[in-house]
């Protein structure tokens, strides 16, 4: 199994959207790997056949009647944002140009 | 005559009908107590002293009037902070919500204000669902009433605390891991995972979606069957809520396990598991036979893989669970971006916790292209070998018996610098949820006056069962008799 380097981790690191310090970097490079080290054993077990299982419940398609229903009051909503202003919430620019 | 704080819940909830004790007494006698020892356990996030008042004083109004009281009335009750409480903070023991209120109740919170139970407040956890300590909450470190010095057990670690340290006689807690079960054992209590599905999501703050399960946490198995009847409802706004009704989970304490088939599965019990705790479960299985249960070694042989199993799962639901955290819609945000990713990215990386991210890390990592066969599908195609470990189980035993954690509390500190030593501590609660069944732990012990709980896992949707076999052992026994010295 490759283990992680610097480059994946800050791959990773964009992947999941965190702005981390060299010293996370390092620090998350050493624990993922004693971690991934774990996941080893995992190969060992031969699983062919084995289906997947995302779910321990056997439910399908659990639908509602679509029917409109009032929805949470906007204005709290908006009251928790950090910027809001009328009905939206502020953003920083999100169209270079 | 004994102090209001002492009382079962189930001793309350009657001495409050019959009119002996108003909901007002019992609430202020509570509060007292919070206010008493909560600087020494730092069980609590936010104290809801208003909302338990307004309820007292609604209840004993209603009693008044001559109405019926519904079934926990004038109960106090503590909420873990991931349940939505509206208009109350909900941190999640993080700091990227901040002082954030949500605009609406999780269902259970909805079905706990109408049973009548008085919530005092919300109480601290590890980061998101994330621990097995307490020690990972981006606010405080809670501490176990047992021992101060020593953790309470994690992630629900302030729910148990509360309850072990008589602050409130119910808690409610959530268990993606073990995270009720094992602070239930580390602070001798009851604590319960109810199945999968049993209990609506509907405003639990997501962790690992097909893993998380909110349940109770109290002195006695009664008082937990009380709260689990309450909370255990068919919810159509969490589709993974299974469409059943509730038994009246009291019923099934008839004290008789005569002809209960009880497994032992050897997997539990290998190196790793502490002496004493292993000698008290096995003192436990004693009591079973003197019951007249039939007790038997069988075999569950792909435990050993399932810590590994769910250390990429439930990671990487929550990669998924928590993207929602990026600044824009609720709690804090870095102001100082003047991008989008950017604000995603410093706000994530101040508001979260470092097991937070590491953990963000791994599951992204384990999903992303090129990795995901070999660890995600892996793990899920590993999850399908527990659970028919479990399954092949049910088909000769009833209820299965384990430590619920190879360890008692652990000093505060002890195991933080090590990624895998807190990890560890489930590894006998983690299966439990990889099949999605459900599993109580009760007291069954003490080493060196640290509690030790015993782990008795049920058939899916037959809690009755499981608590019946947990109810009939307590009262074979004294654990429960035993409280912390505060």
């Amino acid at each position: 199994m490759p283990q992680l380097d610097l480059a994946e981790v800050d791959h990773v690191a964009l992947l999941s959207r965190l702005r981390l310090t060299d010293a996370e970097k390092t620090r998350f490079a050493g624990d993922l790997n004693v971690i991934l080290e774990q996941f080893e054993i995992l190969q060992q077990l031969d699983t062919d056949g084995v289906p997947p299982t995302a779910h321990a419940m056997v439910l399908t398609n659990v639908f509602r009647e679509d029917a409109a229903r009032p929805s949470l009051p906007r204005a709290e909503v908006l009251r928790e944002a950090p910027e809001a202003r009328d009905e939206f919430f502020v953003v920083p620019r999100v169209v270079e140009g | 005559m004994a102090e209001l704080w002492e009382l079962s819940a189930r001793a309350l909830r009657d001495a409050v009908a019959s009119g002996d004790v108003s909901c007002r007494e019992v609430a202020d006698a509570h509060l007292g107590r919070i206010e008493l020892l909560d600087g020494q356990v730092r069980a609590f996030v936010t104290l809801t002293t208003d909302e338990a008042l307004a309820q007292a004083d609604r209840w004993d109004q209603a009693r008044a009037k001559g109405e019926a009281l519904p079934p926990l009335a004038g109960v106090p009750i503590a909420l873990k902070d991931n349940f939505c409480t509206r208009d109350i903070r909900t941190t999640c023991s993080s700091k990227i919500l901040g002082n954030w209120r949500p605009p609406y109740d999780a269902t259970v919170t909805t079905l706990v204000r109408e049973s009548g139970a008085l919530m005092v407040g919300k109480t601290n956890m590890d980061e998101f669902a994330m621990g097995s300590s307490t020690e990972n909450s981006g606010l405080f470190v809670t501490a176990n009433p047992w021992d101060l010095n020593r953790v309470p057990g994690g992630s629900s670690g302030g729910s148990a605390a509360a309850v072990a340290a008589r602050m409130a006689p119910l808690s409610l807690g959530s268990d993606t891991g073990g995270s009720i079960r094992q602070p239930a054992s580390l602070c001798g209590t009851v604590g319960v995972k109810p199945t999968y599905g049993r209990v609506s999501r509907y405003g639990l703050v997501a962790y690992a979606s097909s893993l998380d399960q909110i349940g109770p946490f109290a002195r006695t198995v009664e008082d937990a069957a009380l709260l689990l009847n309450v909370i255990s409802k068919h919810d159509p706004l969490d589709s993974t809520s299974a469409p059943l009704a509730t038994p009246d989970y009291t019923t099934s304490l008839t004290g008789d396990i005569r002809g209960l088939r009880v497994g032992v599965p050897k997997e539990y019990f290998a190196e790793g598991i502490h002496d004493d705790v292993r000698a008290a479960v096995e003192a436990a299985l004693e009591v079973f036979r003197q019951l007249g249960a039939i007790v038997e070694e069988t075999t569950t042989p792909h435990v050993e893989y399932a810590l590994a199993s769910y250390y990429i799962i439930a990671p990487a639901e929550a990669s998924s669970n928590l993207a929602r955290y990026d600044g824009v819609r609720y709690g804090v945000r870095d102001f100082r971006a003047d991008d989008v990713l950017s604000m995603y990215e410093l706000t994530r990386d101040e508001g979260f916790g470092p097991e937070v991210k590491e953990r963000i890390m791994l599951g992204t990592y384990a999903l992303s292209a090129g990795y995901y066969d070999a660890y995600y599908e892996k793990a899920l195609r590993v999850r399908t070998l527990v659970k028919q470990d479990l399954d092949r189980c049910w088909e000769r035993f009833d209820v299965l018996l384990t430590p619920t954690s190879p360890e008692v509390a652990f000093r505060i500190g002890e195991k933080t610098n090590d990624p895998l030593a807190m990890k560890l501590s489930d590894i006998c609660t983690i299966p439990i949820n990889m099949a999605g069944t459900c599993a109580a732990s009760v007291p069954c012990g003490f080493s060196n006056g640290l509690p030790i709980g015993l782990q008795i896992i049920g058939r899916p949707f037959e809690e009755a069962t499981m608590l019946r076999a947990a109810h009939a052992y307590e009262q074979a026994t004294n654990w429960h008799q035993r409280t912390a010295d505060l």
